[in-house]
């Protein structure tokens, strides 16, 4: 049994507070989702997490078990056991995703012998087309093949909790099908524990949440049961954001529009 | 004391002395270079005092050229600069000419070693392509980091009609070894050509490259890969001219400076008045993998008519930060995540080199690069405790 758990995470970028006293608690076999409008600091969450460079974390802290994440790497978090599917996937020309998982089962010091077929395997069971696992990663595909890519290398690296932001982003809906029921199946199967970042409440139908936090600007202002979605579907972001109206009309657009399409 | 004098030249070479003196003369004759002028900015020619080599040769095996080894004297124009000028005063030179419509199977493979401390060595390469001919040629340098001396090697290509010419020069010379290298080569009537190159080694290695497109329809591709680490300086000039119509041009450089090394690009496309719808094309990118590592990009463009069609793009820069991020995401420590990305960097020229077998054997010596330059001990054996 894991947990990663968020107390009081406060973050800026550039000079400007994005996340004002985050608590979260996430363990093994759960899916929580955080949902919230554009601005609300959502990637800002998953990119602090993780230790992407560029974000100040003023204070609060976040802990894998006993593990103090924020005084680690970004590399040794993830060797932690955390995994963070990126909504928009980096191109990184001439590396192959099977060169990036030979590296990462060796980072870890774990054998690479039949990395190739169990890839195959992984590959095939969601539909990611087995010639682009020897291409650039990310470079000329699809918004659906990255996100699938994505979560092919989820499934290969087996983390113990992964945080999937915007997963459904640019993703077609046999894709979001595919990636939404691997994760599910690492949920059942090996006790991922899940942290779902999402603006749209479609990818929730696929993966069902245990439980659901709306974040409005840097704060989780509630918590509930999978029933949150549908009030949110019924009210939007604007019964939430309490004395923010100016931005509840781009919130609903956004909630009910059609999600962009990147492909 | 002088070591390039007229009794060295005899003493070494007895034929063609007469060629060989007035080449001498030339450089004798020639100001010395300054980087105050355009030709040798950003050089380290100020250090050179030349006169502290002994002319000598280089340690040279040859396979695969027997049937197209020729011993006739080369129909040769004049030279690049005064150190192909001295290369043509003290050079051994391998002739190698290609008769109309042969096509050579395997790759001539040209191995230069230098093995004598102090030398200057002066190798010289001519290929001459009948017309519908095709041949690949490597030519490797070679020595270990305890020699010191100088490299001036020359290359020159005549690609003949239809001809297809394929040319290789990997650089892997030692720390306290110069080269100063001047490539000519001449496109005619629908030939095809390949430039490229591969620098790892040398202290301070400069290429200087100038192909010309004299035919209808001729057409090169220079591709480079360079990786300089410590306080290695790579430079290199090229010049894409065209002369002819319908001509193309297509050149990607790719490099990378680590430590407190250097690199310089400079490049020119010349396109003149008569080389009517004409395509060229110039791509130089480099990597920056340490604070202390410069590198320089020069593009210049001449161009004297209307219809072509003409683009260049250079970038210097560290390693994306989105990339390093990425990888390491997955687990992977910093300095194998940069490796990757190197390598990936590099991979677009190494897929473009004329050999396959070969580009096994320089992603892992580029790889063994990054490794001593970049890594330290103690960061690989951690992870694998």
């Amino acid at each position: 049994m894991t947990t990663l758990k968020i107390s009081g995470l406060h973050a800026s970028v550039a000079g400007k507070t994005i996340l004002n006293g985050i608590d979260l608690e996430v363990s093994s076999g759960q899916v929580h989702a955080v949902m919230g409008p554009n601005g609300a600091g959502k990637s800002t969450l998953s990119a602090v997490v993780m230790g992407k460079p560029g974000y100040h974390v003023s204070a609060g802290s976040v802990m894998l078990d006993d593990l103090d994440l924020l005084a680690m790497p970004t590399w040794q978090r993830a060797q932690a056991g955390l995994h963070l599917v990126m909504q928009y996937p980096t191109e990184v020309p001439g590396v192959a995703v099977v060169d990036v998982l030979t590296e990462a089962f060796t980072a870890r010091g774990k054998s690479v012998e039949g990395i190739r077929s169990e890839l195959s395997a992984e590959a095939a069971r969601i539909h990611f087309d087995e010639s682009f696992l020897a291409r650039s990663l990310n470079v000329d595909l699809s918004g659906g093949e990255k996100k699938r890519n994505e979560t092919l290398q989820l499934a290969m690296l087996r983390p113990k909790i992964a945080i999937l932001d915007e997963l459904d982003s640019g993703l077609d809906i046999d894709a979001l099908r595919d990636c939404s029921r691997r994760v599910e199946d690492a949920t059942n199967e090996d006790g991922l524990g899940v942290l779902v970042i999402t603006h749209y409440s479609r990818l929730l139908k696929e993966l069902k949440p245990d439980v659901v936090h709306i974040l409005v600007k840097g704060r989780i202002v509630t918590s509930g049961g999978p029933e949150l979605v549908d009030v949110l579907e019924r009210d939007g972001y604007a019964a939430f954001e309490g004395d923010i109206p100016d931005d509840s009309a781009s919130a609903l657009d956004d909630l009910f529009g059609m999600p962009p399409s990147r492909n | 004391m002088p070591s390039f004098t007229p009794e060295a030249v005899r003493n070494l070479h007895e034929a063609d002395t007469d060629l060989r003196l007035a080449a001498l003369e030339r450089f004798a004759a020639a100001p010395s270079p300054t980087p105050q002028e355009e030709l040798w900015r950003y050089s380290r020619i100020a250090e050179l005092a030349i006169d502290t080599y002994t002319p000598g040769a280089m340690a040279t095996t040859v396979t695969g050229a027997e049937s197209v080894l020729s011993a006739d004297p080369p129909d040769e124009s004049d030279e690049l600069d005064l150190f192909a000028d001295l290369n043509r005063a003290f050079s051994s030179l391998i002739h190698l000419r290609v008769p109309r419509g042969r096509v050579l199977d395997t790759p001539v493979v040209i191995t230069h070693t230098l093995t004598t401390d102090g030398s200057a060595c002066f190798p010289r390469l001519i290929i001459d392509a009948g017309e519908d001919s095709e041949i690949t040629v490597i030519e490797r340098f070679v020595s270990t980091n305890d020699v010191h001396g100088i490299v001036v090697p020359v290359l020159r290509v005549v690609a003949g009609q239809a001809s297809r010419v394929k040319y290789l020069s990997v650089n892997e010379l030692g720390s306290q070894v110069w080269q100063i290298a001047n490539q000519q080569a001449v496109g005619e009537r629908d030939s095809n050509t390949l430039l490229s190159t591969v620098a790892l080694g040398g202290d301070y290695a400069r290429v200087r490259t100038h192909a010309r497109l004299v035919g209808q329809g001729a057409s090169t591709r220079q591709v480079a890969l360079y990786f300089a680490d410590g306080t290695q300086t790579h430079d290199f000039r090229t010049t894409q001219e065209h002369i002819a119509p319908k001509t193309s041009s297509d050149l990607l450089f790719k490099g990378a400076v680590n430590d407190s090394s250097r690199s310089v690009y400079t490049g020119l496309i010349k396109i003149g008045p008569e080389a009517r719808g004409t395509v060229a094309f110039q791509t130089n990118r480099n990597l920056t993998l340490s604070d202390g590592a410069w590198a320089e990009s020069v593009p210049n463009l001449e161009i004297e008519t209307n219809d072509v069609k003409c683009s260049h793009a250079s970038t210097v820069g560290p390693i994306d930060e989105e990339q390093r991020f990425y990888l390491e995401s997955r687990g992977i420590q910093p300095d194998i995540a940069e490796r990757l990305v190197v390598l990936g960097f590099f991979d677009e020229v190494l897929a473009q080199l004329p050999v396959g077998i070969m580009a096994g054997e320089l992603r892992q010596r580029i790889s063994d690069k990054l490794h001593t330059a970049v890594v330290p001990a103690k960061a690989t054996s951690a992870v694998s405790a």
